[in-house]
């Protein structure tokens, strides 16, 4: 039988893995991809918890995040074509105005 | 039996993510994102959770996905070539890494999640109709929310989308 901590200990490292490729990439489409991959690490660790627990809020509560994360990918990403019509490019290298 | 599948459905999510990250060609990143998106439905599915097993594929690695490879394709980003991360990234991300391993250490070790068997109340269970009483009494307040949410953002992206004409 699988354990608890296997499901956690596989959520952690798609999680750190999704951290690794926000800091290291430039690419903001990149970057977005490695967003998502981090909500749903969160996603499989309450599942996880819910299915343990013997609750149902953690898979609710999976409901709302998967439904928040489509609307912020659709905002996202009209963001990110707006930013290159205005820039010609996704480069987060280039995108420094605001730094002065 | 499902130990095995439990194996192979979390090394295929992690050779994803992996490939996702170190992909040179933004259009296979987004490939190998698909390929952990399924993976971790089967894993949603290993877990009971088979509404939201269907979600994940149908939201994730059907809609979210696809506009993600329509606007990589509309895009046609050129890969520039890679610069050097600048020493704070590094620090960053170590001190990220070690608050979360940090972190899981203390979960794992933690006496309430040892030797937890699994348990779901076969009376409510994760059946649908469960899951949309559940939704529609007592989360019915968010529910609502994220409706409108939604609708929010519809209005938001149709609003960012439109050609602005900077000459007014």
């Amino acid at each position: 039988m699988i354990s608890l901590e296997q499901y956690i200990a596989v959520s952690s490292l798609l999680f750190a893995i999704g951290f690794f490729g926000v800091l290291f990439r430039k690419n903001t489409l990149v970057i977005y991809m490695c967003l998502e991959l981090m909500l749903n690490a969160a996603n499989l660790a309450l599942i996880a918890f819910s299915r343990y627990h013997g609750g149902m809020g953690g898979n609710l509560f999976v409901f709302f995040t998967i439904t928040v994360a489509a609307a912020e990918v659709a905002v996202g990403l009209a963001i990110i074509v707006a930013l290159f019509r205005k820039r010609q490019t996704v480069e987060v290298e280039e995108l420094n105005e605001l730094k002065n | 039996m499902t130990d095995i599948f439990f194996y192979i459905f979390a090394t295929a999510a992690l050779a994803g993510a992996l490939g996702v990250v170190f992909s040179r060609n933004t259009v296979n990143g987004a490939m190998c994102l698909i390929g952990t998106f399924l993976s971790m439905a089967s894993l949603f599915v290993l877990l009971e959770a088979y509404f939201l097993a269907v979600i994940q594929v149908l939201v994730y690695a059907g809609a979210v996905m696809v506009l993600f490879l329509f606007i990589i394709m509309l895009l046609d980003v050129k890969e520039s070539a890679a610069k050097k991360t600048s020493i704070y990234t590094w620090a960053a991300s170590l001190i990220g890494f070690g608050i979360l391993i940090t972190g899981v250490v203390a979960i794992n070790a933690s006496e309430s999640i040892k030797n937890k068997a699994p348990t779901m109340p076969e009376a409510s269970g994760t059946s649908l109709k469960a899951f949309g009483y559940e939704l529609f009494t007592t989360y019915l307040l968010p529910m609502q929310v994220t409706g409108f949410l939604l609708l929010i953002a519809m209005i938001g992206v149709i609003v960012l989308s439109k050609k602005v004409n900077t000459e007014q």
